[in-house]
């Protein structure tokens, strides 16, 4: 599936200093249900958002106006659990696209990278000055650059670089995905399935 | 030519391009598809007009949201029947095998593979679920995939991936008494954490694996992902070709020996390179249990909560056991217990039902539990009546479900309530994993058991 491309992004960030964030937090399977790819962020963070009755939490960071932004900062570990794409859908549909944290789950961040939401992974320390800097003033913003694969802190300028694959950068780049590049391939791929013994 | 682990011999040999600082090009053996994370990617083919690419090669079943009970009727929630039309839909249009609700071969996509022969050693095996790792105790690369490589698969029979390093974990010796291939998987992750595998493949070597069933080797490659490896593997041996030897989808005649031939080859050479090595003494293992809300949250079933480690965050720690309504220093053992689970893909299969039935012979189920007891396919539903399990659990008070990944995962009705305590066989005690505002206590068949009859969480070691 086509999507934006992905350049610099200026943005305020909402904080989520959870360790282990598993994608069953970040959408519980009850959710899963649909045929089409649409409307899963209105359940993002479901059980952490909303009560069984389906009003507010109030103390969850999502449901409070101080903080919003189009970037994701969450505790180490972040996406572990189970493959569900939905996972990275929901983070998409709900506005975000960009997700830092200073550790994530291999799939979650492959699904990030296949839809068009940017993985960025920081030091620990890094990942603290953020919290505090948010923490301290909501309306302050991080500027992410793909092109020099850097991350700012606007406030204090704060500055790491991080890394990226550059073959998933050029698609991010350039909104394209892996089954165009894929398809090229098939005659290659053909050839290779002859030889295969099972 | 240089020393080869078991992982380099089969990726090595399924790498159809390789992009230059890029993903490597991986050409796909066996694609397991499901109703959950396969609609979407049908979609995407429909939207570009093209056709999977190899149908033999794509395998579907339902399992994630069907009903437990009652298979017979239509299913009553609109948005699971609609999910499960989708996969019969799908599946009939691009050709593809589909054994779903009611089949006679439907079960859970990682216990079906492995009974009718479609896993074997050397193949590379994807599936739109984390689980998918289970596949590697027969030496298979096998891992979990999102939708958007689900629909790369099906389009191309490829996955583009960079190569993972690699991990050894080594566990020689004797396991004690009333200590199962669960509790050997539960231990390993409380050692490595939640994501200490995060970017390895491991292997799992030496007498613990050696001296262990097929069904327990794919319980402990199951749980791989749960320490953050994409997958597990265990070197193909006379075990492994026994199991295999006969099924379905297994090659026959002189295509076996060709098989054997090769297969044969898959073991580590001596001094191949590991990125990561563990050595644990498995005569230390003891029956493991979790108080947490993830699977790394695991101790010795005698011992109590311990204070949060180093590396473990105060305040998610906290969190954690506030959800659970446990503090620091309390003991497991004789913690009340609303629901048992027996099933899921980790634990699902006939062996898991054998265990549990060994330790509830002649017993009752305690009043104040509610069980599950789901088998992983219809296969392992006809062994339990055909072994004579089935009379002895009726016995004792419990009863057959029919097969589905269930409160494993809790998509479908069987949702244990919110604040309930349930032992489980699955792979997860996530927050609301098996409902919102469950309590899930990870742990083997056997202490299932012992849980179920007691009421309370037990030592399955001191039950008469």
């Amino acid at each position: 599936m086509a999507y934006d491309k992905f350049t610099t992004l200026n943005s305020t960030a909402v904080p989520l200093p959870i360790e282990n964030v598993d994608t069953d937090q970040i959408i519980p399977a009850r959710f899963l249900k649909a045929t089409e790819r649409k409307g899963f962020g209105d359940n993002l963070f479901r059980d952490w958002r909303f009560h069984q009755d389906d009003t507010p939490k109030e103390d969850f960071v999502l449901n409070k106006p101080t903080y919003s932004g189009k970037i994701l900062v969450g505790g180490k570990n972040f996406g572990s659990g189970s493959s569900r794409e939905h996972a990275a859908w929901a983070i998409y549909d709900y506005g975000f696209r960009c997700v830092v944290s200073s550790f994530f789950a291999d799939i979650f961040k492959n699904n990030c990278l296949n839809i068009g939401v940017l993985p960025v992974q920081v030091s620990e320390s890094f990942l603290q000055q953020i919290f505090e800097a948010i923490e301290k003033d909501p309306t302050t913003t991080l500027t992410v650059d793909l092109p020099s694969q850097t991350i700012r802190l606007e406030e204090t300028k704060a500055e790491e670089s991080f890394e990226i694959n550059p073959y998933k950068k050029g698609n991010l780049s350039n909104g394209f995905d892996d089954i165009d590049y894929l398809l090229q391939l098939k005659p290659t791929i053909k050839d290779f399935a002859n030889q295969q013994p099972i | 030519m240089s020393a080869k682990t078991l992982f380099d011999k089969v990726w090595d040999s399924h790498v159809v391009h390789q992009i230059d600082k890029g993903p490597d090009v991986l050409f796909i053996d066996r694609h397991m598809v499901h109703e959950v994370t396969s609609p979407v990617a049908f979609l995407g083919l429909k939207n570009r007009a093209i056709e999977v690419l190899y149908p033999e090669r794509t395998f579907a079943t339902a399992d994630h949201n069907t009903p437990t009970l009652n298979q017979h009727l239509p299913v009553t929630d609109p948005l699971s029947a609609k999910q499960l039309k989708a996969l019969e839909e799908n599946a009939k249009a691009h050709n593809i095998s589909y054994w779903g609700l009611g089949h006679e071969k439907n079960g859970i996509v990682h216990v079906v593979g492995p009974e009718y022969g479609i896993t074997l050693p050397g193949a590379t095996i994807v599936c739109g679920d984390s689980h998918t790792s289970t596949h590697g105790a027969f030496g298979a690369i096998a891992f979990g995939i999102g939708t958007s490589e689900v629909e790369m698969v099906l389009a191309s029979q490829c996955i583009m991936q960079p190569k993972p390093k690699k991990m050894r974990i080594t566990i020689d010796g004797t396991l004690q008494n009333g200590v199962t291939p669960k509790d050997v998987a539960l231990f390993i992750i409380s050692q490595l954490t939640t994501s200490g595998a995060t970017g390895y493949f491991v292997e799992y070597a030496g007498e613990v694996f050696e001296n262990m069933s097929m069904e327990g080797r794919m319980t402990v490659c199951n749980l791989s992902i749960e320490m953050g490896a994409r997958g597990g593997m265990i070197a193909p041996d006379a075990t492994t070709f026994e199991y295999i030897q006969g099924r379905e989808f297994t090659p026959k005649g002189d295509a076996w020996d060709r098989a054997m031939e090769y297969w044969s080859t898959l073991s580590t050479d001596a001094g191949a390179h590991f990125d990561k090595e563990f050595f644990f003494d498995g005569t230390q293992i003891e029956p493991m249990i979790t108080f947490g809300t993830n699977p790394g949250m695991g101790i010795g079933i005698q011992k109590n909560i311990p204070q949060p480690t180093a590396s473990q965050g105060k305040a998610t720690y906290e969190k954690s056991l506030n959800y659970m309504g446990f503090s620091e220093g309390d003991a497991l053992i004789g913690k009340k217990i609303d629901y048992v689970f027996l099933g899921s893909c980790t634990n699902g299969r006939i062996e898991d039902f054998r265990a549990f039935t060994s330790i509830v012979k002649g017993k009752k189920k305690a009043p104040n539990v509610t069980a599950w007891l789901v088998p992983g396919s219809h296969q392992v539903r006809k062994a339990i009546a055909d072994e004579g399990l089935l009379t002895v659990l009726e016995e004792a008070g419990f009863e057959l479900r029919e097969p589905g990944c269930s409160a494993c995962l809790a998509m479908n009705d069987d949702k244990i309530p919110a604040g309930k305590y349930a032992i489980s066989t699955s792979n997860r005690n996530f927050e609301g994993r098996q409902g919102p505002g469950a309590r899930t206590l990870l742990a083997s068949p056997i202490m299932a058991a012992a849980a179920a009859i007691t009421g309370k969480v037990t030592d399955p070691r001191t039950l008469n």
